[in-house]
């Protein structure tokens, strides 16, 4: 995904696009609205993350500005401030969501997928695996014989899976995707959640293989 | 809210010294009348002694050093055309009783010419007595003769007693009066008084503007003190809201920096032991975030439930709002979030208090509830009242946990290693109940937890 973080602070910026770089996402860096706003102008962006305290200016401001010009591009706020009034605030003023710094990735990533599944609306977006159809949206695996309702984490794994097919995922990886930190979690808990991925596929042409020593597969058949 | 300690009251103040005044008033014209009455009847009755005793003395005649009188009629005549009265008379020349009542006291003087008067009690009766005398020949030289005319006083005494009454209802009646206008007036002086105090009670909790409308000039004081208090409190209230935003950024901008760059380190490093050390600064971190947050939270509920707004909620849409912005840290533990029941209600009350009490129940239920379990929200409507209900499947509470998990700070016995203060439930709780509802915690019969919102609906 391609964000566009807007935050003053050097060091939480760089940390930022550090950390998202690490899942493969692409980050420009805006330190104040004016920046921003340039960006915005010639490039579009999957997600926003919006600081509130700006050297230019209060982020609300580039939100309602955002809001105005009917720019669809969906807006987190990251603030610092914790009180409930002003995150209901930022929710009317058209933010999608809103987090609470320190920002936990993992949520973060949540609330991308959240914020994308509202926005999807009606449009499915399915992805076609040998002679099964998966709809990230809804989770839903639709084998020949029946559709499975996948539960968040088996989603999780099968959509890091299904977006690299043939690509190998060491079992560290993949707790780091599934699991947040106030979990304490073995990487031998990853061979529960490949399990039941493996029971839903035996249907389909679809598999999920062991490479030993290295890791993981998705291998169509 | 502390009411403050009333001292008197300022209606009844004045009410009562203006009906003290009007008594003190109604009595004075009591006696006023009655004892301009009873002098205007002693003036005429001594006018009518002293012309009959002067008629009388008119009609001595000195022959040859003899005193003849002859009465005249019309002398006693005239008295009795005032009332049915007894009258006496007693002629003397010095202190020679000439005619009349001998016993019949004489009324002096003292000092100058004129006729000169006494009451004084003749025969059993109250009597008035007016003498006058004129100075006369003699053979044995110049003499003073005397007259003495007296009447009983019975038919006086009646109409002083019935001028009595009138001026006692006269009296009654301004009494009356006055109790009627100090009424009014008192009411009247006191209304810009409840005027204000109307006005200052319908405002809402965040409204600190002055007071702008006109005042009398008596209160003009209190109410310019009023407003400078309120511009003060207004101010402290900005200055602290700020500071502790600012606080909060300050702090929470470098939490930010260390937590990232500690999960970046996490991820690339390879050492267990370094992996293992991150994780647990991660951890710190977020603890120390989330239970300061709950604290900022308990404050800005205390706050906000000693100034309860009472707003329209629609509790359907709230229930929306809250399962979808808690779905997400719900899918982090592979929790499956849902809505099973949904009626429309609307109760009264603070929308932000009731969605950070829901989402605290929400964001409890998915700290608490193991990875992999199922949580349901419903809201159910009845009659009379409307329930939430967020249940889980996971162990559910121990007996103990189950009477002192809603106080503060107290935490579940199993959950030692889950981040948070315990103050979530608190705050649910102390939401709920400011709304007149009550907060439920149980187990299901399946073994999972559940609690419940109940708020009543009126």
């Amino acid at each position: 995904m391609r964000f566009l973080l807007i935050e003053d602070n050097a060091q939480l910026a760089e940390a930022v696009i550090d950390r998202l770089m690490l899942d493969g996402h692409v980050v420009d860096h805006a330190p104040d609205i004016q920046t921003a706003k340039d960006f915005t102008a010639t490039t579009s962006y999957d997600l926003i993350l919006l600081d509130i305290m700006l050297p230019d200016g209060d982020g609300r401001t580039f939100l309602a500005q955002h809001r105005q010009q009917q720019e669809s591009t969906p807006v987190i706020v990251l603030t610092a401030r914790s009180e409930v009034a002003d995150r209901v605030g930022l929710l009317d003023l058209g933010a999608d969501d809103y987090m609470v710094k320190p920002i936990d990735f993992s949520e973060l990533e949540a609330r991308c997928r959240a914020v994308m599944r509202r926005r999807g609306g009606a449009a499915q977006n399915l992805l076609s695996l040998g002679n099964l159809h998966f709809d990230s949206h809804s989770g839903t695996l639709k084998l020949p014989d029946q559709d499975v309702q996948l539960r968040p984490r088996e989603l999780r794994l099968f959509e890091v899976f299904a977006n690299a097919p043939g690509q190998v995922f060491s079992k560290s990886m993949l707790v780091d995707r599934l699991f947040s930190y106030d979990e304490d979690v073995t990487e031998n808990a990853i061979e529960v959640y490949i399990g039941r991925l493996r029971r839903h596929l035996e249907s389909s042409s679809v598999k999920i293989t062991t490479i030993r020593g290295l890791g993981y597969k998705l291998d169509i058949t | 809210m502390r009411r403050a300690t009333a001292n008197g009251s300022l209606r009844r103040r004045l009410l009562l010294s203006l009906l003290a005044s009007s008594a003190v008033l109604a009595i004075v014209v009591y006696f006023v009348v009655q004892s301009v009455a009873r002098q205007v009847a002693q003036d005429s009755q001594d006018n009518v002694l002293t012309a009959s005793a002067l008629s009388i003395l008119d009609s001595a005649r000195l022959s040859s050093g003899e005193i003849t009188i002859d009465l005249p009629y019309s002398a006693l005549s005239m008295l009795d055309s005032i009332s049915d009265e007894r009258v006496f008379y007693a002629i003397r020349l010095e202190d020679t009783f000439l005619s009349g009542y001998a016993d019949l006291p004489q009324a002096v003087r003292s000092g100058g010419a004129g006729p000169a008067y006494v009451s004084t009690v003749f025969l059993g009766e109250e009597v008035r007595v007016a003498t006058v005398g004129r100075r006369v020949s003699t053979d044995t030289g110049q003499r003073y003769l005397h007259v003495s005319v007296a009447q009983t006083l019975s038919g006086q005494k009646q109409a002083l007693a019935r001028i009595s009454r009138t001026s006692m209802g006269i009296g009654a009646g301004f009494f009356l009066v006055s109790v009627l206008l100090a009424g009014i007036i008192s009411r009247s002086t006191i209304r810009p008084l409840d005027r204000l105090t109307a006005s200052m009670s319908r405002r809402g909790p965040r409204d600190l503007r002055p007071v702008a409308a006109p005042v009398p000039s008596e209160m003009v004081p209190l109410v310019t003190s009023l407003n400078s208090f309120m511009r003060r409190l207004h101010q402290s209230l900005r200055r602290s809201e700020d500071f502790i935003a600012e606080a909060a950024h300050r702090v929470r901008t470098p939490l930010a920096v260390v937590r990232t760059k500690a999960e970046v380190a996490e991820r690339k490093s390879t050492d267990p032991e370094t992996r293992k050390a991150l994780t647990e600064m991660i951890r710190a971190i977020d603890d120390s975030s989330r239970t300061a947050g709950q604290l900022l939270d308990h404050a800005m509920v205390t706050f906000r439930l000693d100034h309860l707004t009472r707003e329209e909620i629609a509790l359907h849409r709230l229930v929306e709002e809250s399962v979808e912005r808690t779905r997400p840290t719900s899918e982090l533990k592979d929790i499956t979030l849902d809505i099973a029941d949904l009626d429309t209600a609307t109760v009264k009350g603070d929308p932000i208090l009731v969605q950070n009490a829901l989402l605290n129940l929400l964001d409890n239920a998915v700290k608490y509830a193991p990875a992999g379990a199922d949580i349901k929200v419903a809201l159910n409507a009845g009659p009379q009242d409307a329930v939430i209900r967020v249940t889980d499947t996971g162990p559910g509470f121990l007996p103990s946990e189950l009477s002192a998990l809603p106080k503060r700070f107290t935490r579940g016995a199993n959950t030692q290693s889950i981040v948070g203060s315990g103050l979530g439930l608190t705050i649910a709780k102390e939401v709920i109940e400011a709304h007149g509802g009550t907060l439920k915690i149980a187990n299901t019969t399946g073994g999972g937890a559940c609690v419940s919102l109940l708020f009543p609906l009126s």
